[in-house]
């Protein structure tokens, strides 16, 4: 089993504007990127688990150009707000460091 | 063949480039020098007051060499969301700055400004006409809203940058402007095929950012012609690989197929990746659809109050394991003694948060692991109507927190260790992002005034 930092050459998250936040995990490569891809391991039902969200605001999206799987959310606060916890959306991401890869 | 060269300078004016780079980049004998200059990823704070990311200096520098590159070779410098947030004063700082370096380099240029800011009867009008519509994941709009706001700024397409280019500015200082936008009014004046032209400008506008290894903000350059585009960095440390150039839709972006512009949606679904050579990449088939309705987006900060904070660590294990509850009972005291002191009425004007470092600091609300270890920071965050309300309740706070008991020690303990005296910081007013929404303008200029001077 290897973790998926170990596939990638970056897992990032990052705010796709104020109002939504964005994750990029991007594999070294491409068969590696296929095989996550076609296991769906990174799902709506996992991240929303992961992330203690609804599965229904989860969007994924598989970017074969790249050889990336983009995520997609609703932030929980608007960025800056007075309730937010990180104004670029940039530490949001550990969670998904140490998944297990088959 | 026809094809327009472009320079982009950096990711965001004021973070700086190679000086060596834009030499090179100018070798290439660009048609112009773009860049960016804004940005809402630090927040709305920058919309809210009117301040800027970086320091005058910062700003001065990076424009002295774009603005002497360009005239030495009689090519249009193009600026867009002027000192980060593109408001009228910020569009108004950069045009200091430029006079000033003008002033002391002696050049001579045709300046336009375009300003972004709205007119708030304007924007009622459009809301009351239901041409103002909320985007993914939008607060509520009504005119509430538009009242309470600093600053509402609209981000304009490639229009006001056409039109002040044809009528022959050779430097243009804009407000909020699509990022794109900037990169691809002229070429688009210019009749290249409007797919390839804001692919481009997609990759363009975050300047190195689409490099294999980004060390360090730099210059690109881009050949776009209307099959193809061909980027290829001037800094020689730099590269390009397919994958690089690919990876770069997905930066900021809910989707790295799609790029909604206001005159239309670029997909890049069918792009095509090429290596030129180890360093330069050739784009081709992305599609171009013109939207039936032209629209701008709107961005709008509003007063979220004013903040004073404490922050502390915890070292004490026998407080550490009933962490949660020491902390929640120590809020309940502070909230008393604050109403003790101020009277129940003050309720209203203000609210305490507390945020636990080494326990959900980063993530907040998305966080599942809230375990933790041998020390924990806290902070906390009062919001109140005034600076000179938020200054006294977090006295009040203070004291309650750094005396707060656990009953498993006799007598006064000190529970958190404070690293400044006074333990309190005044952080000033604090924004909110109130808007994510477009309008539908009559005329893709008409939310926009484009002003001209010789300088």
């Amino acid at each position: 089993m290897r973790k998926l930092w170990e596939v990638t050459k970056l897992i990032r998250s990052k705010n796709s504007g104020p109002f939504e936040l964005t994750f990029d995990v991007i594999f070294k490569d491409h068969a590696t990127y296929e095989k996550v891809r076609d296991a769906k391991l990174i799902n709506a039902q996992w991240f929303a688990k992961t992330y203690r969200l609804q599965p229904e605001v989860v969007s994924i999206i598989n970017y074969d150009a790249a050889s990336a799987i983009k995520i997609t959310i609703p932030r929980p606060a608007i960025s800056g707000d007075v309730d937010d916890t990180d104004v670029f959306g940039g530490q949001q991401y550990g969670p998904l460091v140490d998944l297990e890869v088959p | 063949m026809n094809e327009i060269r472009v320079l982009s300078a950096t990711g965001i004016l004021g973070s700086g480039f190679r000086e060596d780079s834009l030499k090179r980049g100018m070798a290439l004998r660009p048609d112009f020098i773009g860049a960016d200059s804004g940005s809402t990823d630090p927040g709305p704070y920058y919309l809210g007051s009117g301040e800027r990311l970086f320091s005058d200096s910062a700003y001065k520098r990076d424009l002295r060499l774009i603005l002497l590159a360009a005239r030495a070779a009689k090519i249009p410098a193009i600026i867009g969301s002027a000192c980060t947030a593109g408001t009228d004063g910020q569009v108004q700082l950069l045009v200091r700055i430029a006079c000033e370096i003008a002033r002391e380099e002696k050049l001579n240029f045709k300046l336009a400004t375009i300003r972004s800011e709205q007119n708030k009867d304007y924007l009622k009008h459009k809301l009351r006409e239901g041409r103002i519509r909320p985007l993914a994941n939008a607060p509520k709009l009504d005119e509430a809203v538009i009242d309470r706001s600093a600053h509402i700024v609209g981000m304009c397409g490639i229009e006001p940058f056409v039109e002040a280019l044809q009528n022959g500015a050779d430097v243009v200082l804009a407000g909020r402007s699509s990022d794109t936008s900037i990169f691809s009014a002229l070429p688009v004046m210019r009749g290249i095929n409007p797919a390839t032209v804001w692919h481009a400008a997609k990759i363009l506008e975050c300047g190195a950012a689409c490099v294999v290894l980004r060390k360090y903000p730099d210059c690109m350059f881009a050949t776009v012609r209307n099959d193809s585009f061909i980027i290829e960095p001037p800094n020689p440390e730099y590269r390009c690989d397919p994958a690089s150039v690919a990876s770069h839709n997905l930066y900021e972006n809910s989707t790295p197929y799609e790029l909604v512009e206001p005159s239309g949606v670029l997909n890049t679904f069918s792009a095509k990746y090429e290596a030129l050579s180890d360093r330069a990449v050739k784009v081709s088939g992305s599609t171009f659809a013109r939207s039936a309705r032209y629209t701008i987006k709107l961005e709008g900060a509003e007063l979220a109050g004013y903040q004073s904070l404490i922050i502390g660590a915890v070292r004490d294990p026998i407080i550490l394991r009933q962490f949660d509850s020491w902390l929640e009972g120590l809020v309940r005291a502070a909230k008393d003694r604050i109403a003790a002191v101020f009277g129940a009425d003050v309720e209203p004007q203000y609210r305490l948060d507390v945020r636990v470092f080494g326990k959900n600091a980063a993530m907040g609300p998305l966080e599942s692991d809230t375990s933790i270890g041998h020390e924990v920071g806290v902070l906390f965050q009062v919001t109140a109507d005034t600076q000179e309300l938020a200054a006294g309740l977090i006295k009040s706070v203070s004291h309650i927190a750094v005396h707060y008991p656990v009953p498993e020690w006799t007598g006064l303990i000190t529970s958190i260790a404070y690293p400044y005296s006074p333990a309190e910081l005044h952080r000033g007013a604090t924004y909110r992002f109130n808007m994510n929404h477009v309008v539908e303008p009559a005329t893709p200029l008409e939310m926009f005034h484009i002003d001209y001077q010789n300088v």
